[in-house]
């Protein structure tokens, strides 16, 4: 089965992260705190706000160029998770139906801006998110995360994740077609055989999670991850995350396209 | 060399469940020894290698390994002693890349950076795999995951070889590679396996299962030749040893 058109083609990622960019060679810390402080300014703003979201495009804007990363390929990655986005906000312009906006003759209500905010900062941090996965590799961002005081099981949890999810896909995709196979129609598509089909699925990553653990413990496991490589916060690194921290501040506290626009005006006056 | 040897004796095992899976199984397995398991499906081969690393321990009956008994206390140092090499490459190799796999022993055993980069070196060279240094795991076809996973067992100098059906699920050609590869080895190897012809060249001496029990220990050729046996314990002569399909003779 072709895992990597599935799914998130989460190995791409991998692969784009073993680039050789200024970017890439970055400390992983530098950029883990700097998406997270990006994350923490663009989900701090009022429910209403939209404007003041759009110069935050600026950060992932400049991450794509300095990373060398494919901007096709995240927007495809985007669209995927969009719907979970849409589930949140859709519900907003049924409940808001008070008008806030007017443009012309028509009403924009309080929801359709709400919902248009969530988007937007949906886009935001899930496509950050992305990119300091194929800039820094998930490895890296788990041991960061460890270092940054995650307890070390969800790390580990993490990054199993990353490695058997296409251990897991192949499993399920090979009984759900051995089930296809032998349900001639829609008679063993039923509810009853599909139940048992996850169970039994649950029941064999039980027992694969057994061998895993025995061949791990065979070499020595004892509770932690060994990282390889060294990290180093130079100069480098304190620019990069204090620059763009300065700049998030500047983007939170002062709602850009709107001094633009009123000085614009300004000067059409 | 004492480090190489492996003592069973009367070795007994029940499950959880009640399964007799092992019940009084010995025999001592001495240094450079290549020595093959074999049984039907349910004989007690796995349950019997999982011992030997100390996975299990044994309900009643003794092990050692080289010097040591094995017990809770010794784990460690029987561990690093024994190399277990699983039948499902998959469950062996868990790190994001093949270096970090090998890698992984070595580092667990507390060997400074530069020797545990010589180790993985050298052990991908011995299974003459090091261009795929950096790959993830899951994009390796079979027969090279089968040869990373060795090599994760490999790098941390084990004495003693326990391979569990290495050549399943592997073309001909990878297999007959395999097999040259095992032959190198100078490791004591215990190698359990439904693929006689593959024990026929790799292992001198054969210990069959049967219910829990050694039903017969000896020289390959000599079981190999023994019908009887072999037909009481659901097995088949190996097919190099059969008569020809074509002309009738036999070859052996």
């Amino acid at each position: 089965m072709a895992n990597d058109s599935q799914l998130f083609n989460l190995n791409y990622l991998d692969v784009l992260s073993r680039q050789d960019t200024p970017l890439h060679r970055l400390d992983p810390r530098a950029k883990v705190l700097t998406v997270f402080i990006f994350i923490c300014a663009v989900v701090s703003f009022g429910r209403y706000e939209v404007s003041a979201l759009l110069p935050f495009f600026l950060f992932p804007a400049a991450m794509i160029g300095l990373g060398n990363l494919p901007v096709s390929y995240l927007a495809r990655k985007l669209l995927v998770i969009l719907p979970f986005a849409l589930l949140i906000g859709i519900a907003n312009p049924l409940f808001d139906r008070e008008v806030l906006v007017r443009i012309g003759p028509v009403g924009i209500s309080g929801g359709w801006v709400s919902c248009c905010s969530i988007l937007l900062r949906f886009a935001l941090t899930a496509l950050v998110a992305l990119i300091l996965i194929a800039v820094t590799g998930f490895m890296g961002v788990c041991a960061v995360l460890e270092r940054l005081g995650l307890p070390r099981v969800f790390t580990v949890q993490l990054l199993f994740i990353h490695r058997y999810l296409f251990v897991l896909t192949d499993e399920a995709g090979r009984m759900s077609r051995a089930r296809a196979l032998r349900s001639f129609g829609s008679r063993g598509m039923r509810l009853t055989t599909f139940c048992p089909l996850v169970g039994h699925l649950l029941l064999r990553t039980i027992d694969r999670a057994q061998r895993i653990y025995l061949a791990m413990v065979s070499r020595g496991f004892t509770g932690s991850f060994p990282v390889r490589g060294r990290l180093c916060f130079g100069s480098r690194e304190a620019a990069f995350t204090l620059g763009w921290t300065a700049a998030f501040i500047v983007l939170r506290l002062v709602n850009v396209p709107q001094e633009l626009g009123r000085a614009l005006e300004g000067l059409v006056r | 060399m004492s480090h190489h040897i492996i003592e069973v004796t009367e070795l007994r095992y029940s499950y959880p469940d009640g399964t007799q899976a092992l019940q009084g199984v010995s025999f001592r397995a001495v240094h450079g020894e290549s020595v093959a398991i074999v049984g039907a499906n349910g004989a007690g081969k796995s349950t019997l290698l999982l011992h030997l690393n100390g996975y299990l321990l044994p309900s009643e009956g003794k092990i050692r390994i080289g010097d040591l008994p094995l017990t809770r206390g010794t784990l460690l140092e029987i561990r690093r002693t024994v190399g277990m090499v699983f039948q499902d490459p998959d469950d062996q190799l868990f790190m994001p890349t093949v270096y970090d796999d090998v890698a992984f022993g070595p580092i667990n055993l507390g060997l400074p950076p530069d020797e545990v980069e010589m180790r993985v070196t050298k052990a991908l060279g011995l299974v003459e795999v090091p261009h795929l240094k950096n790959k993830p795991p899951y994009r390796l076809s079979g027969g090279e995951k089968r040869r990373v996973a060795i090599a994760t067992v490999l790098s941390m100098s084990p004495d003693i070889l326990v391979l569990d059906e290495p050549t399943t699920g592997l073309d001909p050609l990878a297999r007959r590679q395999l097999i040259g590869l095992l032959k190198n080895f100078r490791h004591t190897k215990i190698i359990a396996s439904h693929d006689l012809d593959m024990v026929a060249d790799l292992c001198e001496r054969t210990i069959v299962l049967h219910e829990g029990a050694v039903r017969a220990d000896g020289p390959t050729a000599e079981i190999f030749r023994n019908d009887a046996l072999l037909a009481a314990c659901r097995l088949e002569k190996p097919l190099s040893m059969q008569g020809c399909p074509v002309c009738g003779k036999d070859r052996t």
